[in-house]
């Protein structure tokens, strides 16, 4: 049974394979560009919150619409991908529906598939409509929402539809030709029996477009996984190690950096002692910066942060800031972090950063240092925010978008002295007198004097 | 406190009352309402006075790591100095601070806020909220604060306090995990705002107001919030029908603690 077709299979499949391979090692490299970061505790913790927020996407479902529209295809796709595993292995050994010999099961799986295809074109087609005609702020608005992004939006909504149709161009000819020679196709089709005619009646045409519907939908998944790791979509794999290694503790403990805890103690305590200094495979000490400069500053997990990003937008419409008209919007910080590691690093094939300074963007005043700070994102963005947590709160894939921004921050003021000048009047009167408003510490106890005690008075 | 630990005694609760608390007009108010409350259902607590100084959250998330540090760990050697075990505050930014990030720094306590305290008070029936004003039919709406809800998941302490007084209790279209900042967190307090269309108080103010109707009581558990709604009902010249106040405030006048 196996033929040169097979053959001709077996190759672009290996090669889409390999590419995608090859991709993700690229990507697996940025990643490591981050800092060190252990983030292994508690795994039951880790696999029951994947299993609730990323499989079982529970914090879609705070807006119903796109949550149910969401859920149509991302079931779909998790569900298509078992009939994908048949044309492999049909597509490699020449064989038809091999999985046929399930019965009644693989009725009830291509049945499923069938219903689910079909939504899943409705739910594309209706998200296409949000992006381009009603435009859905959230997705059509916002500096960072350049023509690339837009436009890789709508590009993966139409590879979706188109692979539908094929997997119904290929059923309905199918089944046609089963009628033609008489003989049941295993499987129920719900959707394509309702078209059986749509192709006509002639063997030759069917059986063509059984095979080019065919054809057409497996090359259409190669290169739509090829194509992911330039595109926003990557989310549909990145989702799940993302939420696996998010934040357990509450969302207002920020990290603390131990190196400044060793520099103060030996300050106060000159006799203590802190831990010699790492050193790198010269023997040299490296050198940390505080805060986060460029991409190399922020962890690995935080680079995470930004391949797993949708551009979906909900951070930035629940932004305190953004919604007030700052420049600040959280999406636009992780989308720049991508962009930034993908200049600096591995870049995928089909790579449009923002550069915003290029492109004319009045709001943003980046300047041409090559770093993520200044070069892509302003500190007027970073002073807008009010580390409210909405954004974190908000993200369907716990992307920490506040852990980035205040690293940035941190740079600013621990590097550079940056800070706004009232923040630094802030910072004094801290030293001074142990508040951050300008009275003495003395009178501290004074809002006693005027207590009233029904006991004491 | 100072007083307590030369006389050999330790109390049950030690009240961080915070810069604000401290230092703020406005916000001494509801220290003093918060005070009166522990006296009247007769908790042995101690203040630091003098002793205390900032927790250091302003100076951390406006990125001062290092300032915010020594302020840690000099409070710290003043809390374990004192053999500290129980810490509650008034302050959403102060109990995030020491609940969650003075434990890496070697200060471990357990914390609480008012808003959980003042619920534990009214569940074990040590406050009636009897006595004094009455709330019942007036109209209540409860302003999440971000380092409260958010930051540390806490939503319904706040608004079972408020239940007790058998108000009427509206909630914001955008409320507990939705709710609104007031503007005033991440150190936003001590600075002006970016450029933008409108300030985030404002935003929240006409929210509150809408959701209230002709009167009614914005209430709050953080002294930031309060400076922000505050001068948000002032810049919408409300302040006649719209009153902001503390939980704890509400509460003291229920049970007729105040003057």
């Amino acid at each position: 049974m196996i033929g040169i077709s097979n053959i001709i299979f077996l190759i672009v499949a290996a090669i889409g394979i390999g590419l995608f391979v090859w991709q993700i090692r690229k990507i697996r490299k940025n990643i490591q560009l981050g800092r060190d970061l252990v983030l292994e505790d508690n795994p039951s913790e880790r696999i029951n919150k994947t299993l609730l927020v990323a499989f079982g996407q529970q914090k879609m479902f705070k807006r119903m619409l796109p949550a149910i529209l969401h859920l149509f295809v991302y079931v779909g796709f998790l569900v298509i991908n078992i009939e994908v595993l048949e044309i492999l292995i049909d597509g490699i050994f020449g064989t038809h529906r091999v999985l046929g010999f399930m019965g009644p099961f693989y009725d009830g799986l291509m049945a499923v598939n069938e219903i689910l295809a079909a939504l899943v074109i409705v739910a594309c087609a209706i998200f296409l409509w949000r992006r381009n005609v009603t435009r859905v702020p959230r997705l059509a608005t916002g500096v960072e929402m350049r023509a690339w992004p837009k436009m890789d939006a709508s590009i993966i909504l139409m590879i979706e539809i188109v692979l539908m149709f094929a997997l119904f161009a290929f059923n309905i000819a199918d089944l046609k030709l089963a009628e033609l020679r008489g003989h049941e196709l295993a499987g129920a089709f719900p959707v394509s029996s309702m078209f059986v005619n749509a192709f006509g009646a002639d063997a030759g045409t069917l059986a063509t477009i059984a095979s080019v519907g065919w054809w057409i939908h497996i090359i259409g998944i190669l290169a739509f996984m090829n194509y992911l790791p330039s595109s926003k979509h990557f989310h549909i794999i990145m989702a799940f190690p993302n939420v696996y290694f998010s934040k357990l503790v509450p969302k207002g403990k920020m990290t603390t950096n131990p190196a400044i805890t060793h520099e103060i103690k030996a300050m106060l305590d000159p006799s203590y002692q802190p831990p010699a200094p790492e050193v790198d495979a010269e023997g040299n000490p490296v050198i940390q910066r505080f805060g986060a400069k460029d991409i190399e500053d922020l962890t690995w997990k935080q680079m995470m942060d930004a391949y797993t990003c949708t551009e979906c937008g909900r951070c930035t419409s629940v932004c305190p800031a953004n919604i007030t008209g700052k420049l600040l919007s959280p999406r636009k910080i992780i989308m720049d972090t991508r962009d930034r590691m993908e200049e600096k690093g591995e870049h995928p094939a089909i790579f449009r950063p923002n550069h915003y300074k290029e492109m004319g963007v009045e709001r943003v005043e980046t300047t041409e240092e090559k770093t993520l700070l200044r070069g892509y994102i302003t500190p007027e963005e970073l002073w807008a925010c009010t580390t409210c947590n909405a954004c974190v709160e908000s993200c369907p894939v716990n992307i920490d978008q506040l852990s980035t921004i205040m690293d940035l921050r941190r740079y600013l003021v621990l590097e550079e002295s940056a800070a706004p000048a009232s923040l630094n009047a802030m910072f004094t009167n801290i030293e001074n007198n142990g508040a951050p408003w300008a009275f003495p510490a003395s009178d501290r106890f004074n809002w006693a004097d005027e207590l009233y005690l029904p006991s004491k008075n | 406190m100072a007083e307590m630990a030369a006389n050999g005694q330790e109390p049950e609760v030690l009240f961080w009352v915070g810069c604000a608390g401290s230092f703020d007009d406005r916000y001494k108010r509801v220290t003093r309402a918060f005070v009166q409350i522990l006296e009247h259902v007769g908790v042995k607590y101690a203040v630091l006075g003098t002793e205390e100084s900032c927790t250091g959250d302003p100076a951390k998330r406006a990125g001062n790591e290092f300032l915010f540090q020594m302020q840690a760990l000099t409070n710290i050697e003043v809390l374990n100095g004192y053999n500290i075990k129980k810490i509650v505050t008034a302050c959403p930014h102060c109990f995030n601070t020491i609940k969650n990030e003075y434990p890496d720094l070697g200060g471990n306590y357990e914390v609480i806020h008012h808003s959980t305290f003042l619920q534990q008070l009214i569940n074990e029936g040590k406050v009636h909220v009897q006595g004094g004003e009455a709330f019942k039919g007036k109209r209540i709406t409860y302003h999440d604060s971000c380092y409260l809800g958010r930051a540390n998941d806490i939503y319904e302490a706040p608004r079972d306090v408020l239940a007790a007084l058998d108000a009427d209790l509206v909630e914001m279209k955008r409320s507990r995990a939705n709710g609104l900042c007031c503007g005033a967190g991440g150190a936003q307090m001590f600075k002006e705002a970016e450029p933008g269309r409108k300030e985030i108080n404002i935003e929240r103010t006409e929210e509150a107001l809408a959701t209230l109707g002709a009167e009614g009581v914005i209430a709050t558990a953080c002294p930031f919030c309060m400076v922000m709604m505050n001068d948000g009902v002032k810049n919408k010249e409300q302040e006649q029908n719209v009153k902001v106040f503390d939980i704890a405030e509400l509460i003291a006048q229920a049970e007729g603690l105040t003057k």
